[in-house]
């Protein structure tokens, strides 16, 4: 049995915001089953009650004395912008309208 | 005198037989010829770099010698962001990238004295297990150029067994410093989850990442560890224990120390023969030098390629999610709304491993089977811990193979992510129990070589690496070196 089908990498391709081609949608949905078929065997293991790690080492936030720091300039910040308007990154239009 | 290693470039300087100026130039030269042959190194900085070496020359003329790295040439993977340079994670999302700050590990490095030439190959945003997810094209093997030399730090592997630099730094998420050190037959180390900032480094997993050395000596690689480690108020994740003093541990003596041996990882069919056959004549060695070899139990060993890819996607598709073309990296041409900008900026800066990676992370946090994929993987993840909790009970350092086999050749395993992942089996569960880990060079089958690999519980790297160079110590394996079939 198929674990995950064509309309399913398809809908997570748009919510990860990937476009895919035909030929790449029918790969991914191969090797994904594949790799879901694997974890199956997860499903053997009882796991009922045991808390879930997100972090190996359960560390807690250490805090640092509220002394405020220099931020990184805003030149630096903008160095790599694909396409800038003065201090400003500027992407296509969001809203239609005239002003926005 | 060579001066391959780092110990020998230490020697060399300190008696002044070689300047820092000279060091450089013959790495830079290195790299350009050996380093470009084998496609392992992907950027050089040359004249930023014989300037700093000679503020090394003049530093030491003075009798100022800041650590034993001071004066002495290292190559960082291209996941690892130092200021005014370009960092890639070797895709086609990031290039021409240039960081506007140092990573901390790149800091330290710097107040130790050494000198940075440049940038290393690796596996796109470091997913991959044989640097061949590229966008430079894959590193060869310096034994053998027609393999693989792993990955993914394969590129800080190969220029260290190549003798382009004395030492490299990489990353490590499920074993990518350790595998490349023993396919590429040097010492690979991955540290305590937090003991080196991650700050600066390209994330990846954030729960799993951490950076790690590539040396040939176990020696060298406390002296890179020392230099590196320590807490960082700028990585929340970074441990508050001081660095500890590793250097003075290293004194042979392992009489007594317990070596637990997983009876899951030996099973007949798991690896290569040959491959198992060097890994017990390493253990027989620790064990002729006074440690006790005692059996361990690791139940989960079967599960923890699949609790990994689960968990180390998820996080991945949370973390690459930044890259949309907006602030930074590459932006797709001729683009009409934002959503389009997202989208074709991602799918066409992506290479396939990435965007399988992606898919499968994003699929795994998704409505309905988050419960069945991450959070049960998470869980799968406690029973990991609780199982190293309970065989370091009865033994203080785990040993098994680095991997399953040795060097494959390349395109070898292209076709077939599963098999490659499953490769993975002896290495992913240091990160997912946040462990210390190294892979020692303890011998070849026919011309490649094969990794030892030694975990200890966290903050154990005193142990680890007492126990490590112990068999240094009585064994040569890290002494051999790849025929130079470049030159």
């Amino acid at each position: 049995m198929s674990r995950i089908s064509r309309q399913d990498v398809d809908r997570t391709a748009g919510l990860a915001r990937l476009d895919l081609s035909e030929e790449e949608a029918e790969a991914l949905t191969r090797d994904l089953d594949q790799i879901l078929e694997h974890a199956q065997q997860l499903a053997t293991l009882e796991t009922d009650g045991i808390e879930p790690t997100a972090h190996a080492l359960f560390l807690s936030t250490p805090t640092r004395p509220d002394r405020p720091d220099p931020p990184m300039d805003p030149e630096s910040a903008l160095e790599n912008a694909p396409l800038r308007e003065g201090s400003a990154f500027v992407v296509p239009k969001v809203l239609e309208g005239e002003d926005c | 005198m060579t001066v391959e290693t780092l110990e020998e470039q230490r020697v060399a300087l300190d008696k002044g037989s070689i300047s820092s100026r000279e060091l450089i130039e013959r790495s830079l030269g290195r790299a350009a010829t050996v380093g470009a042959q084998l496609n392992a190194v992907v950027g050089l900085r040359g004249e930023a770099a014989l300037q700093e070496a000679s503020a090394a020359d003049q530093r030491r003329s003075k009798g100022k010698v800041l650590s034993p790295l001071d004066g002495t040439p290292v190559l960082l993977k291209d996941n690892i962001v130092v200021k005014g340079e370009v960092t890639t994670c070797a895709s086609r999302i990031l290039e021409g990238f240039r960081s506007p700050y140092d990573a901390t590990v790149v800091e330290r490095l710097r107040a130790a004295g050494a000198v940075i030439i440049g940038r290393t190959n690796m596996d796109e945003f470091a997913m991959g297990s044989s640097t061949e997810n590229s966008i430079f094209g894959p590193t060869r093997n310096p034994w053998d150029s027609a393999r693989s030399c792993g990955g993914s730090s394969g590129g800080s592997a190969a220029v260290v067994a190549a003798g382009i630099t004395g030492y490299a730094l990489g990353s490590d998420t499920g074993g990518s410093v350790r595998q490349p050190g023993a396919l590429c037959g040097v010492v690979g180390m991955k540290p305590t989850y937090g003991r080196i900032s991650r700050y600066g480094l390209v994330a990846f997993a954030s729960s799993l990442d951490q950076i790690g050395p590539l040396t040939h000596s176990v020696k060298e690689c406390a002296w890179v560890l020392e230099a590196i480690s320590g807490h960082d108020p700028r990585d929340s994740t970074s441990l508050p224990e001081s660095t500890p003093e590793l250097e003075s541990s290293l004194h042979g003596e392992i009489a007594g120390l317990r070596i637990g041996v997983p009876r899951e990882y030996f099973v007949d069919g798991a690896l290569d023969a040959q491959v198992l056959g060097c890994v017990r004549a390493g253990l027989v060695e620790l064990e002729s030098a006074g440690a006790k070899l005692v059996e361990v139990d690791l139940p989960c060993t079967s599960h923890v390629v699949s609790t990994y890819y689960l968990i180390a996607t998820a996080e991945a598709s949370s973390n690459l999610a930044r890259y949309d073309g907006a602030r930074y990296g590459r932006r797709a041409a001729g683009v009409e709304d934002l959503d389009q900008m997202y989208r074709r900026s991602r799918s066409e800066g992506f290479g396939p491993e990435v965007k399988r990676r992606i898919l499968l992370g994003t699929y795994v946090l998704s409505a309905g089977y988050f419960d069945a994929y991450y959070k049960k993987a998470q869980q799968v993840r406690t029973l990991v811990r609780r199982d190293f909790e309970q065989a370091f009970a009865v033994c203080d350092v785990i040993a098994s193979p680095t991997y399953p086999e040795v060097a494959f050749p390349l395109g070898g395993k292209s076709k077939d992510p599963m098999s490659l992942y499953l490769g993975d089996v002896y290495t992913v569960s240091a990160n997912l129990a946040g462990l210390p880990g190294v892979s020692v060079p303890c011998g070849l089958v026919g011309k490649l070589p094969v990794g030892l690999q030694m975990v200890a519980p966290a903050l154990g790297e005193s142990t680890l690496l007492r126990l490590a160079d112990a068999f240094q110590r009585r064994t040569d394996h890290h002494l051999l070196r790849p025929e130079p079939v470049f030159e």
